[in-house]
Protein backbone atom coordinates (compact mmCIF):
# COMPACT_ATOMS: atom_id res chain seq x y z
CA UNK A 1 0.00 0.00 0.00
CA UNK A 2 1.54 3.38 -0.76
CA UNK A 3 1.65 6.01 1.63
CA UNK A 4 -1.12 8.18 0.67
CA UNK A 5 -3.24 5.53 1.01
CA UNK A 6 -1.76 4.52 4.52
CA UNK A 7 -2.23 8.62 5.52
CA UNK A 8 -5.66 8.17 4.06
CA UNK A 9 -6.68 5.06 6.07
CA UNK A 10 -5.31 6.94 9.23
CA UNK A 11 -7.77 10.02 8.61
CA UNK A 12 -10.65 7.51 7.99
CA UNK A 13 -10.17 6.31 11.32
CA UNK A 14 -9.97 9.47 13.24
CA UNK A 15 -13.08 10.81 10.89
CA UNK A 16 -14.92 7.72 11.64
CA UNK A 17 -13.91 8.35 14.96
CA UNK A 18 -15.78 10.85 15.35
CA UNK A 19 -18.67 10.12 14.01
CA UNK A 20 -18.47 6.85 16.46
CA UNK A 21 -18.03 8.99 19.58
CA UNK A 22 -21.60 10.50 18.38
CA UNK A 23 -23.04 7.17 17.94
CA UNK A 24 -21.66 5.73 20.75
CA UNK A 25 -22.70 8.03 23.36
CA UNK A 26 -26.83 7.89 21.49
CA UNK A 27 -26.59 3.90 21.60
CA UNK A 28 -25.11 4.20 25.32
CA UNK A 29 -27.91 6.07 26.50
CA UNK A 30 -30.57 4.14 24.55
CA UNK A 31 -29.09 1.12 26.42
CA UNK A 32 -29.38 2.69 29.90
CA UNK A 33 -32.78 3.61 28.88
CA UNK A 34 -33.98 0.64 27.62
CA UNK A 35 -32.69 -1.72 30.31
CA UNK A 36 -34.85 0.02 32.89
CA UNK A 37 -37.77 -2.64 32.64
CA UNK A 38 -36.07 -5.06 31.37
CA UNK A 39 -35.23 -5.81 27.99
CA UNK A 40 -38.50 -7.11 25.73
CA UNK A 41 -38.82 -7.61 21.72
CA UNK A 42 -41.72 -5.48 21.55
CA UNK A 43 -40.51 -2.54 23.38
CA UNK A 44 -37.48 -2.99 21.42
CA UNK A 45 -39.08 -3.12 17.68
CA UNK A 46 -41.25 -1.01 19.26
CA UNK A 47 -38.86 1.67 19.27
CA UNK A 48 -37.26 0.92 15.59
CA UNK A 49 -39.83 -0.42 13.20
CA UNK A 50 -40.97 2.21 10.60
CA UNK A 51 -38.71 4.41 12.30
CA UNK A 52 -36.57 6.18 9.34
CA UNK A 53 -34.74 8.16 12.13
CA UNK A 54 -33.55 5.12 13.67
CA UNK A 55 -32.60 3.30 10.67
CA UNK A 56 -30.60 6.26 9.73
CA UNK A 57 -28.87 6.78 12.60
CA UNK A 58 -28.05 2.65 13.16
CA UNK A 59 -27.06 2.89 9.32
CA UNK A 60 -24.56 5.45 9.71
CA UNK A 61 -23.07 3.56 13.22
CA UNK A 62 -22.70 0.51 11.39
CA UNK A 63 -20.84 2.14 8.18
CA UNK A 64 -18.11 4.17 10.54
CA UNK A 65 -17.60 0.93 12.71
CA UNK A 66 -16.97 -1.38 9.49
CA UNK A 67 -14.45 1.68 8.13
CA UNK A 68 -13.53 2.33 12.18
CA UNK A 69 -12.15 -1.53 13.32
CA UNK A 70 -10.87 -2.94 10.36
CA UNK A 71 -8.10 -0.29 10.22
CA UNK A 72 -7.45 -0.76 14.32
CA UNK A 73 -7.26 -4.41 13.44
CA UNK A 74 -4.89 -3.88 10.32
CA UNK A 75 -2.76 -1.71 13.03
CA UNK A 76 -2.34 -4.75 15.26
CA UNK A 77 -1.64 -7.07 12.78
CA UNK A 78 0.98 -5.13 11.56
CA UNK A 79 2.32 -4.75 14.70
CA UNK A 80 2.89 -8.09 15.40
CA UNK A 81 4.59 -9.02 12.15
CA UNK A 82 1.34 -9.67 9.80
CA UNK A 83 2.18 -7.01 6.73
CA UNK A 84 1.41 -6.39 3.05
CA UNK A 85 -0.63 -7.13 0.54
CA UNK A 86 -2.56 -10.41 1.91
CA UNK A 87 -3.59 -8.92 5.23
CA UNK A 88 -5.01 -5.66 3.62
CA UNK A 89 -7.21 -7.78 1.16
CA UNK A 90 -8.14 -9.25 4.26
CA UNK A 91 -8.90 -6.43 6.15
CA UNK A 92 -11.06 -4.87 2.98
CA UNK A 93 -13.45 -8.61 3.15
CA UNK A 94 -13.60 -7.82 7.25
CA UNK A 95 -14.55 -4.04 6.61
CA UNK A 96 -17.43 -5.26 3.96
CA UNK A 97 -18.53 -8.53 6.20
CA UNK A 98 -19.23 -6.19 9.12
CA UNK A 99 -20.79 -3.62 6.76
CA UNK A 100 -23.36 -6.12 5.27
CA UNK A 101 -23.86 -8.00 8.65
CA UNK A 102 -24.60 -5.06 10.80
CA UNK A 103 -26.94 -3.31 7.54
CA UNK A 104 -29.08 -6.74 7.52
CA UNK A 105 -29.75 -6.32 11.29
CA UNK A 106 -30.59 -3.09 11.38
CA UNK A 107 -32.98 -4.04 8.36
CA UNK A 108 -34.13 -6.56 11.14
CA UNK A 109 -35.45 -3.95 13.41
CA UNK A 110 -36.26 -1.58 11.35
CA UNK A 111 -38.23 -3.47 8.75
CA UNK B 1 17.43 -5.80 23.76
CA UNK B 2 13.51 -5.03 24.25
CA UNK B 3 11.37 -3.23 27.10
CA UNK B 4 10.01 -5.19 30.19
CA UNK B 5 6.82 -4.18 32.33
CA UNK B 6 9.26 -1.48 34.32
CA UNK B 7 9.56 1.26 31.42
CA UNK B 8 5.99 0.16 30.66
CA UNK B 9 4.36 1.40 33.70
CA UNK B 10 3.04 4.58 33.62
CA UNK B 11 -0.91 6.12 32.70
CA UNK B 12 -0.48 6.25 29.38
CA UNK B 13 0.57 2.99 28.52
CA UNK B 14 -1.94 1.22 30.91
CA UNK B 15 -4.33 3.46 28.81
CA UNK B 16 -3.32 2.34 25.69
CA UNK B 17 -3.48 -1.25 26.77
CA UNK B 18 -7.39 -1.05 28.02
CA UNK B 19 -8.01 0.98 24.68
CA UNK B 20 -6.48 -1.72 22.63
CA UNK B 21 -8.23 -4.93 24.33
CA UNK B 22 -11.60 -3.13 24.35
CA UNK B 23 -10.96 -2.36 20.53
CA UNK B 24 -10.40 -5.52 20.03
CA UNK B 25 -12.54 -7.40 22.13
CA UNK B 26 -15.63 -5.00 20.52
CA UNK B 27 -14.77 -5.95 17.10
CA UNK B 28 -14.86 -9.61 18.13
CA UNK B 29 -18.59 -8.73 19.86
CA UNK B 30 -20.19 -7.47 16.89
CA UNK B 31 -20.90 -9.86 14.73
CA UNK B 32 -22.55 -11.79 17.51
CA UNK B 33 -24.03 -8.87 18.73
CA UNK B 34 -25.35 -8.17 15.05
CA UNK B 35 -26.36 -12.10 15.07
CA UNK B 36 -28.95 -11.75 17.93
CA UNK B 37 -30.42 -8.53 16.08
CA UNK B 38 -30.72 -10.37 13.01
CA UNK B 39 -33.29 -12.44 14.97
CA UNK B 40 -35.63 -10.39 14.15
CA UNK B 41 -36.07 -10.93 10.48
CA UNK B 42 -37.90 -14.36 11.76
CA UNK B 43 -40.56 -12.28 13.99
CA UNK B 44 -41.13 -10.77 16.98
CA UNK B 45 -41.17 -14.14 19.15
CA UNK B 46 -37.70 -15.31 17.92
CA UNK B 47 -36.23 -12.47 19.06
CA UNK B 48 -37.64 -12.08 22.83
CA UNK B 49 -36.46 -16.27 22.76
CA UNK B 50 -33.13 -14.95 22.56
CA UNK B 51 -33.94 -12.16 24.82
CA UNK B 52 -35.12 -14.58 27.68
CA UNK B 53 -31.95 -16.87 26.92
CA UNK B 54 -30.03 -13.53 27.93
CA UNK B 55 -31.65 -13.00 31.24
CA UNK B 56 -29.31 -15.61 32.53
CA UNK B 57 -26.73 -13.92 35.30
CA UNK B 58 -23.70 -15.13 33.57
CA UNK B 59 -24.83 -13.08 30.12
CA UNK B 60 -25.94 -9.73 32.22
CA UNK B 61 -22.24 -10.05 34.10
CA UNK B 62 -21.35 -10.24 30.58
CA UNK B 63 -23.51 -7.52 29.43
CA UNK B 64 -22.10 -4.97 32.22
CA UNK B 65 -18.45 -6.11 31.26
CA UNK B 66 -19.51 -5.07 27.27
CA UNK B 67 -21.05 -1.76 28.28
CA UNK B 68 -17.75 -1.11 30.48
CA UNK B 69 -15.40 -1.73 27.70
CA UNK B 70 -17.71 0.48 25.05
CA UNK B 71 -17.37 3.12 27.66
CA UNK B 72 -13.40 3.05 28.19
CA UNK B 73 -13.13 2.53 24.28
CA UNK B 74 -15.34 5.94 24.37
CA UNK B 75 -13.76 8.11 26.39
CA UNK B 76 -10.29 6.61 25.92
CA UNK B 77 -10.72 7.74 21.91
CA UNK B 78 -11.96 10.99 23.12
CA UNK B 79 -8.63 11.72 25.26
CA UNK B 80 -6.65 10.38 21.69
CA UNK B 81 -8.66 12.72 19.85
CA UNK B 82 -7.98 15.45 21.62
CA UNK B 83 -4.09 14.65 22.11
CA UNK B 84 -3.66 14.34 18.25
CA UNK B 85 -5.82 17.48 17.38
CA UNK B 86 -6.18 20.10 19.52
CA UNK B 87 -3.30 22.35 21.24
CA UNK B 88 -0.85 20.45 23.56
CA UNK B 89 -0.48 23.72 25.43
CA UNK B 90 -4.03 23.18 26.06
CA UNK B 91 -4.40 19.36 26.61
CA UNK B 92 -0.92 17.50 26.10
CA UNK B 93 0.51 19.24 30.02
CA UNK B 94 -2.13 18.03 31.60
CA UNK B 95 -2.81 14.75 29.86
CA UNK B 96 -2.71 12.78 33.01
CA UNK B 97 -5.76 14.83 34.33
CA UNK B 98 -7.47 14.32 31.16
CA UNK B 99 -6.56 10.67 31.55
CA UNK B 100 -8.50 10.19 35.11
CA UNK B 101 -11.70 12.41 33.51
CA UNK B 102 -11.80 9.45 30.88
CA UNK B 103 -11.88 6.23 33.25
CA UNK B 104 -13.77 8.34 35.80
CA UNK B 105 -16.60 8.75 33.21
CA UNK B 106 -16.06 4.97 31.95
CA UNK B 107 -16.67 4.05 35.03
CA UNK B 108 -19.48 5.84 35.73
CA UNK B 109 -21.51 5.37 32.55
CA UNK B 110 -20.62 0.98 33.54
CA UNK B 111 -22.28 1.74 37.01
CA UNK B 112 -25.35 3.52 35.76
CA UNK B 113 -25.83 0.71 33.36
CA UNK B 114 -25.38 -2.03 36.13
CA UNK B 115 -28.09 -0.03 38.51
CA UNK B 116 -30.21 0.45 35.63
CA UNK B 117 -30.01 -3.31 35.42
CA UNK B 118 -30.62 -4.41 38.66
CA UNK C 1 30.35 3.27 54.46
CA UNK C 2 26.90 2.45 52.63
CA UNK C 3 27.80 0.26 49.62
CA UNK C 4 25.46 -0.18 46.40
CA UNK C 5 25.40 -3.38 44.70
CA UNK C 6 25.22 -2.62 40.84
CA UNK C 7 24.61 -5.18 38.28
CA UNK C 8 25.77 -4.13 34.83
CA UNK C 9 25.53 -5.70 31.51
CA UNK C 10 28.54 -7.27 30.53
CA UNK C 11 28.41 -8.61 26.57
CA UNK C 12 27.50 -8.01 23.51
CA UNK C 13 22.99 -9.05 22.94
CA UNK C 14 23.78 -12.13 24.26
CA UNK C 15 25.89 -11.72 27.66
CA UNK C 16 24.72 -11.45 31.12
CA UNK C 17 24.44 -9.25 34.60
CA UNK C 18 27.83 -9.17 36.60
CA UNK C 19 27.63 -7.45 40.41
CA UNK C 20 29.60 -4.87 41.55
CA UNK C 21 30.21 -3.21 45.02
CA UNK C 22 30.49 -0.13 45.34
CA UNK C 23 30.53 2.81 47.68
CA UNK C 24 27.86 4.85 47.72
CA UNK C 25 28.24 8.94 48.09
CA UNK C 26 25.97 11.93 48.83
CA UNK C 27 24.60 13.31 45.59
CA UNK C 28 26.08 10.38 43.26
CA UNK C 29 24.79 9.72 39.77
CA UNK C 30 24.43 6.93 38.03
CA UNK C 31 27.34 7.99 35.70
CA UNK C 32 29.59 8.27 39.10
CA UNK C 33 28.97 5.00 39.99
CA UNK C 34 29.26 3.69 36.13
CA UNK C 35 32.62 5.24 35.85
CA UNK C 36 33.79 4.09 39.51
CA UNK C 37 33.25 0.46 38.45
CA UNK C 38 35.66 1.09 35.37
CA UNK C 39 38.07 2.89 37.00
CA UNK C 40 38.62 1.27 40.34
CA UNK C 41 36.75 -2.27 39.83
CA UNK C 42 36.94 -3.59 36.03
CA UNK C 43 38.64 -1.30 33.59
CA UNK C 44 37.04 -3.54 30.18
CA UNK C 45 33.85 -1.95 31.24
CA UNK C 46 32.67 -0.23 28.06
CA UNK C 47 30.38 3.03 28.24
CA UNK C 48 30.21 6.39 26.48
CA UNK C 49 29.82 9.76 28.25
CA UNK C 50 31.32 13.28 27.57
CA UNK C 51 30.12 16.35 29.05
CA UNK C 52 28.76 14.96 32.63
CA UNK C 53 26.31 17.92 32.47
CA UNK C 54 23.40 16.71 30.85
CA UNK C 55 24.24 18.56 27.38
CA UNK C 56 25.81 16.50 25.22
CA UNK C 57 23.30 13.43 25.12
CA UNK C 58 25.84 10.49 25.17
CA UNK C 59 25.32 8.75 28.50
CA UNK C 60 21.69 7.68 28.35
CA UNK C 61 21.55 4.18 29.60
CA UNK C 62 18.60 1.63 30.88
CA UNK C 63 18.79 2.04 34.96
CA UNK C 64 16.96 0.00 36.69
CA UNK C 65 14.41 -0.67 33.61
CA UNK C 66 14.08 2.75 32.58
CA UNK C 67 15.92 4.58 30.19
CA UNK C 68 17.42 8.15 31.51
CA UNK C 69 20.49 10.18 31.05
CA UNK C 70 23.00 8.67 33.50
CA UNK C 71 24.72 11.80 34.44
CA UNK C 72 21.92 13.85 35.79
CA UNK C 73 19.97 10.54 37.52
CA UNK C 74 20.60 10.69 41.24
CA UNK C 75 20.91 7.13 42.48
CA UNK C 76 18.93 8.45 45.45
CA UNK C 77 16.26 8.55 43.05
CA UNK C 78 16.35 5.48 41.50
CA UNK C 79 18.00 2.82 43.53
CA UNK C 80 15.63 -0.12 44.94
CA UNK C 81 17.08 -0.23 48.37
CA UNK C 82 20.70 -0.70 47.52
CA UNK C 83 20.54 -1.74 44.27
CA UNK C 84 20.82 -0.80 41.06
CA UNK C 85 20.77 -2.40 37.45
CA UNK C 86 22.42 -0.42 34.63
CA UNK C 87 22.08 -2.01 31.15
CA UNK C 88 22.20 -0.60 27.64
CA UNK C 89 19.54 1.52 25.78
CA UNK C 90 16.82 -0.80 24.07
CA UNK C 91 15.87 -0.99 20.59
CA UNK C 92 19.41 -0.52 19.32
CA UNK C 93 22.34 -3.06 19.11
CA UNK C 94 24.78 -3.36 21.74
CA UNK C 95 27.80 -3.15 20.24
CA UNK C 96 29.83 -3.91 24.05
CA UNK C 97 28.00 -3.84 27.61
CA UNK C 98 26.74 -0.50 27.86
CA UNK C 99 27.73 1.12 24.43
CA UNK C 100 25.29 0.45 21.60
CA UNK C 101 25.11 1.19 18.01
CA UNK C 102 23.37 4.62 17.51
CA UNK C 103 24.03 4.68 13.75
CA UNK C 104 20.48 3.41 13.33
CA UNK C 105 18.83 6.19 15.36
CA UNK C 106 20.74 8.78 13.67
CA UNK C 107 20.03 7.36 10.13
CA UNK C 108 16.61 7.76 11.13
CA UNK C 109 16.95 11.13 11.42
CA UNK C 110 18.71 11.53 8.12
CA UNK C 111 15.24 9.52 6.28
CA UNK C 112 12.94 11.89 8.50
CA UNK C 113 14.84 15.15 6.39
CA UNK C 114 16.05 15.83 10.01
CA UNK C 115 18.31 18.35 8.40
CA UNK C 116 17.49 22.33 7.64
CA UNK C 117 16.72 23.17 3.96
CA UNK C 118 17.45 27.06 3.10
CA UNK C 119 17.18 28.86 0.07
CA UNK C 120 18.99 32.08 1.27
CA UNK C 121 22.77 32.64 0.79
CA UNK C 122 25.40 34.46 2.47
CA UNK C 123 24.39 38.05 0.30
CA UNK C 124 20.60 38.00 2.33
CA UNK C 125 19.90 39.53 5.16
CA UNK C 126 19.51 37.29 8.12
CA UNK C 127 16.19 35.43 7.79
CA UNK C 128 13.38 36.90 10.65
CA UNK C 129 11.61 34.45 12.88
CA UNK C 130 8.90 36.72 15.11
CA UNK C 131 9.93 34.60 18.97
CA UNK C 132 5.91 35.36 19.01
CA UNK C 133 4.83 33.65 16.30
CA UNK C 134 2.43 30.52 16.62
CA UNK C 135 5.07 28.31 14.44
CA UNK C 136 7.97 29.86 17.10
CA UNK C 137 6.52 29.07 19.44
CA UNK C 138 5.13 25.69 19.13
CA UNK C 139 8.44 23.91 18.90
CA UNK C 140 9.98 25.46 22.25
CA UNK C 141 10.25 22.55 23.98
CA UNK C 142 11.15 19.91 21.00
CA UNK C 143 14.57 22.58 19.91
CA UNK C 144 16.05 21.33 22.99
CA UNK C 145 16.55 17.74 21.96
CA UNK C 146 20.14 16.83 22.84
CA UNK C 147 19.34 13.51 21.03
CA UNK C 148 20.17 11.24 23.73
CA UNK C 149 17.93 8.55 22.63
CA UNK C 150 16.31 7.99 25.06
CA UNK C 151 12.94 8.21 23.42
CA UNK C 152 13.53 6.13 21.03
CA UNK C 153 14.79 3.47 23.54
CA UNK C 154 11.20 3.72 25.55
CA UNK C 155 9.40 3.65 22.29
CA UNK C 156 6.88 0.72 21.94
CA UNK C 157 6.03 1.32 18.63
CA UNK C 158 9.86 1.62 17.44
CA UNK C 159 9.87 -2.55 19.03
CA UNK C 160 7.15 -3.27 17.28
CA UNK C 161 8.03 -1.89 14.04
CA UNK C 162 11.56 -2.03 13.37
CA UNK C 163 10.94 1.00 10.29
CA UNK C 164 9.10 3.09 12.16
CA UNK C 165 11.16 6.38 12.38
CA UNK C 166 11.01 6.83 16.36
CA UNK C 167 10.26 9.80 18.82
CA UNK C 168 13.72 12.00 18.42
CA UNK C 169 13.35 12.21 14.65
CA UNK C 170 9.81 12.91 14.37
CA UNK C 171 10.22 15.45 16.63
CA UNK C 172 13.34 17.00 14.94
CA UNK C 173 11.05 16.75 11.49
CA UNK C 174 8.38 18.92 13.40
CA UNK C 175 10.94 21.52 14.27
CA UNK C 176 11.64 22.01 10.93
CA UNK C 177 7.86 21.43 9.41
CA UNK C 178 7.47 24.79 11.95
CA UNK C 179 10.58 26.78 10.54
CA UNK C 180 9.47 29.47 7.92
CA UNK C 181 13.24 29.56 6.66
CA UNK C 182 12.93 25.66 5.17
CA UNK C 183 11.99 25.08 1.22
CA UNK C 184 11.86 21.02 1.50
CA UNK C 185 8.59 21.08 3.01
CA UNK C 186 6.62 18.78 1.03
CA UNK C 187 9.51 16.38 0.62
CA UNK C 188 9.68 16.38 4.58
CA UNK C 189 6.25 15.73 5.08
CA UNK C 190 6.55 13.27 2.17
CA UNK C 191 9.17 11.62 3.66
CA UNK C 192 7.74 10.76 7.84
CA UNK C 193 4.02 10.20 6.09
CA UNK C 194 2.29 6.76 6.66
CA UNK C 195 2.78 3.73 8.68
CA UNK C 196 6.83 3.88 8.91
CA UNK C 197 6.73 7.42 10.15
CA UNK C 198 4.10 9.79 12.02
CA UNK C 199 0.73 7.65 12.08
CA UNK C 200 1.92 4.61 13.60
CA UNK C 201 2.63 6.46 16.86
CA UNK C 202 -0.12 5.43 19.67
CA UNK C 203 0.47 7.95 21.54
CA UNK C 204 1.43 5.07 24.43
CA UNK C 205 3.53 8.64 25.62
CA UNK C 206 6.35 6.74 27.01
CA UNK C 207 8.55 9.21 24.74
CA UNK C 208 6.84 12.11 26.49
CA UNK C 209 7.69 10.07 29.95
CA UNK C 210 10.67 9.83 29.95
CA UNK C 211 12.47 12.46 27.57
CA UNK C 212 14.78 14.09 30.18
CA UNK C 213 14.59 17.85 29.06
CA UNK C 214 10.85 17.21 29.26
CA UNK C 215 9.92 17.76 25.66
CA UNK C 216 6.61 15.83 24.62
CA UNK C 217 7.54 14.46 20.86
CA UNK C 218 3.76 13.12 20.91
CA UNK C 219 2.91 16.74 20.51
CA UNK C 220 5.06 16.89 17.42
CA UNK C 221 4.55 14.18 16.17
CA UNK C 222 0.76 14.70 16.55
CA UNK C 223 1.45 18.16 15.03
CA UNK C 224 2.92 16.11 11.91
CA UNK C 225 -0.13 13.55 11.85
CA UNK C 226 -2.14 16.96 11.12
CA UNK C 227 -0.20 18.13 8.44
CA UNK C 228 0.74 15.19 6.47
CA UNK C 229 -3.11 14.55 6.55
CA UNK C 230 -4.02 18.03 5.58
CA UNK C 231 -1.26 18.03 2.71
CA UNK C 232 -2.64 14.41 1.54
CA UNK C 233 -6.35 15.88 0.93
CA UNK C 234 -5.07 18.85 -0.86
CA UNK C 235 -3.23 16.29 -3.13
CA UNK C 236 0.18 17.74 -2.68
CA UNK C 237 1.55 14.01 -1.58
Amino acid sequence: MNTRSQVLLWGAQRASAMLLAVCVLVHLITIIYAVRHGLSAAEILGRTRGSVAWGLFYATFVAAVAVHAPIGVRNILAEIGWRGRGVDVLMFVLALTLAMWGLRAVWAVVS
Amino acid sequence: MKNDTRSRNHPAYWAFVVHRISGLALTLFLPLHFWALGNALHGEAKLETFLRWSDQPLVKCAEVGLVLLLAAHLTGGLRLLMLEFMDWRHVGDSHKTLLACAAGASAAIGLLFLLNLL
Amino acid sequence: MNTLKVKIWRGAESGQFQEYEVPRLESQTVLDVVTYVQRRLDPSLAYRFACRVGVCGSCAMSVNGVSRWTCRTHVDKVAKGDTLEIAPLRNLPVIRDLATDMREFFDKWAKARGRFTGAQTRKDEFAEVKPESKQRKAVDAAIECIGCGVCYSSCEVVTWKPDYLGPAALSRAWTLANDVRDVAQKERLAAVAGDAGCHSCHTHLNCTERCPKGISPTAGIAGLKRLVLAATLKGDL
